[in-house]
């Protein structure tokens, strides 16, 4: 283990959150180390080539795709003060402040950071049925990552299990790339994604099957296909059984935040359904218990690239100030804007499952707790 | 190798071809790009064995974090093929049961 970094800012993951934050925390002078476990810069938006809904500051009508470019090419203005590594997993964070890092999986360094923003996204869920473990069960991130950033047919035929936006917008994404899509199936009696996604699908003659659930996977090796059935409202099987031809059954069933960092550093962390799992008491600059780490994006509950953004600017627009980078008066002007546009992004009926979260675990300002800042 | 040809909004800038070996058999694929993907292209799904009951596994979160993919890549094992970018001449093989070093490494 060799070289060891000391930027002001160690930003974990390089999404949509953590290109924020780097970009934030760069604009106001901080030297900034941004590490990125996938080969490329851009976290989930590299693969989603559909246009984002929102509002115009976080790049609503443009594709995932574009929004990733657009983000890593700010970056990139700021030259040597942001160093980014790719392919490099953060694998630890130590009570000395010293966090491990792993390029590929055999080059080791030390980063001792100031401030941490961590912004590691989130992992895809799995629901239990028998051969949920055999190849060709895909995460929807990974038949998006095939078909979208290498250009490999992820499958023939397809059943897609989920039947909200993911579920929706993969399967069109599916259709578009020459892949069949045998169903989709959903246990709760409607549709979860938009309608304007559904429409999508069901126009091209795919059968959305709602209240309805894998049962098992048939296959040896590999996946070679599906018995879907009925539910009732208490979750029991009902009904007939039916055989789906598929050599994929891809998960669409939600995401978790990826958070083991965040519990290595002793953080406090509650379990919040609303965001998806355990996530991290912060306070509205995005402060952890841990007055030295930030979270930004999926890692602090599971929304939007939209809310993520935001999100990420405030962890790193506070994280600077905490340096001494920011004058007073900025500082409350930004962090007021920013929270407009998150109220925004989450008004509506779309937002109140984050809302209700949110609400449960976020205190006004650490200072008001008797914790001492800065 | 079963590739998407033309996408109504995509266009693939591969890298340079490679050849590779798995479990000593001869494949092809793109350099840089992650070995589980260059395997997918030829039609290899089952990457490893799980230790207690010899489970085929395929990958399943394609971003390195849910160990789904460990193979053994030039003879090391508890590789995250998913994003372990493939070069030429690399060897592949199927990981049965827990990786152990070798003597060396």
């Amino acid at each position: 283990m060799k070289t060891l970094r000391t930027p002001d800012v160690l930003v974990i993951g390089g999404g949509p959150a953590g290109l924020s934050a780097a970009v934030e925390a760069a604009s106001f002078g901080c030297h900034v180390v941004v590490v990125n476990e996938d080969l490329a810069l851009g976290g989930q938006l590299i693969k989603q080539t559909h246009k984002f809904f929102g509002s115009a500051a976080e790049h609503a009508g443009t594709r995932g795709i574009e929004i990733a470019r657009i983000l890593i090419s700010e970056l990139e203005r700021f030259g040597d003060r942001v160093e980014a590594y790719t392919n490099c997993s953060a694998l630890g964070y130590y009570r000395d402040g010293v966090v491990t890092c792993m390029v590929g999986e055999e080059r080791y360094f030390k980063i001792k950071p100031k401030k941490v923003v961590v912004a590691t996204g989130a992992l895809e869920k799995l629901i239990p049925f028998p051969g949920n473990d055999l190849p060709g069960v895909y995460g929807a991130g990974a038949v998006q990552t095939l078909m979208n950033v290498y250009g490999v047919k992820p499958a023939k035929r397809i059943l897609m299990v989920g039947a909200g936006n993911i579920g929706l917008i993969v399967s069109y994404q599916l259709l578009q790339a020459g892949v069949g899509v045998a169903a989709i199936v959903e246990f709760a009696p409607k549709v979860g994604g938009y309608w304007v996604h559904a429409a999508k699908v069901r126009r091209l003659g795919v059968p959305i099957y709602l209240r309805h659930t894998v049962k098992r996977a048939i296959g040896e090796s590999a996946v070679e296909g599906a018995v879907i059935q009925a539910v009732d409202e208490r979750g029991a099987f009902v009904g007939d059984e039916r055989f789906i031809e598929c050599d994929v059954i891809c998960m669409a069933v939600g995401l978790t935040p990826t958070c083991e960092l965040l519990w290595q550093a002793g953080c406090e962390m509650r379990y919040v359904p609303e965001l998806a799992g355990h996530v991290a008491v912060r306070d509205r600059s995005m402060r952890t218990s841990c007055l030295d780490i930030w979270i930004a994006g999926d890692a602090a509950g599971i929304e939007e690239a939209s809310t993520a953004i935001v999100e990420g600017r405030i962890a790193g627009l506070t994280s600077a100030h905490s340096l001494g980078h920011v004058d007073e008066e900025a500082f409350e002007e930004k962090l007021k804007g920013y929270w407009r546009r998150l109220d925004a992004l989450r008004g509506g009926e779309a937002g109140s499952k984050a809302r209700s979260g949110i609400s449960k675990m976020m205190i006004e300002m650490w200072e008001e707790r008797g914790v001492e800042v800065r | 190798m079963e590739l998407v040809e033309k996408h109504p909004i995509l266009e693939f800038r591969h890298g340079r071809k490679v050849k590779f070996t798995f479990d000593g058999r001869e494949m092809e694929g793109f350099e840089g790009e992650p070995i589980a993907a260059a395997l997918h292209a030829n039609g290899v799904k089952v990457l490893r064995y799980t230790p207690k009951k010899g489970r085929p596994k395929g990958f399943f979160c394609a971003i390195g974090k849910c160990s789904s993919c460990f193979m053994i890549v030039d003879g090391m094992p508890n590789v995250r093929t998913c994003i372990m970018p493939l070069r030429e001449g690399m060897r592949v093989e199927t990981q049965r049961g827990n990786g152990m070093l070798r003597e060396g490494m």
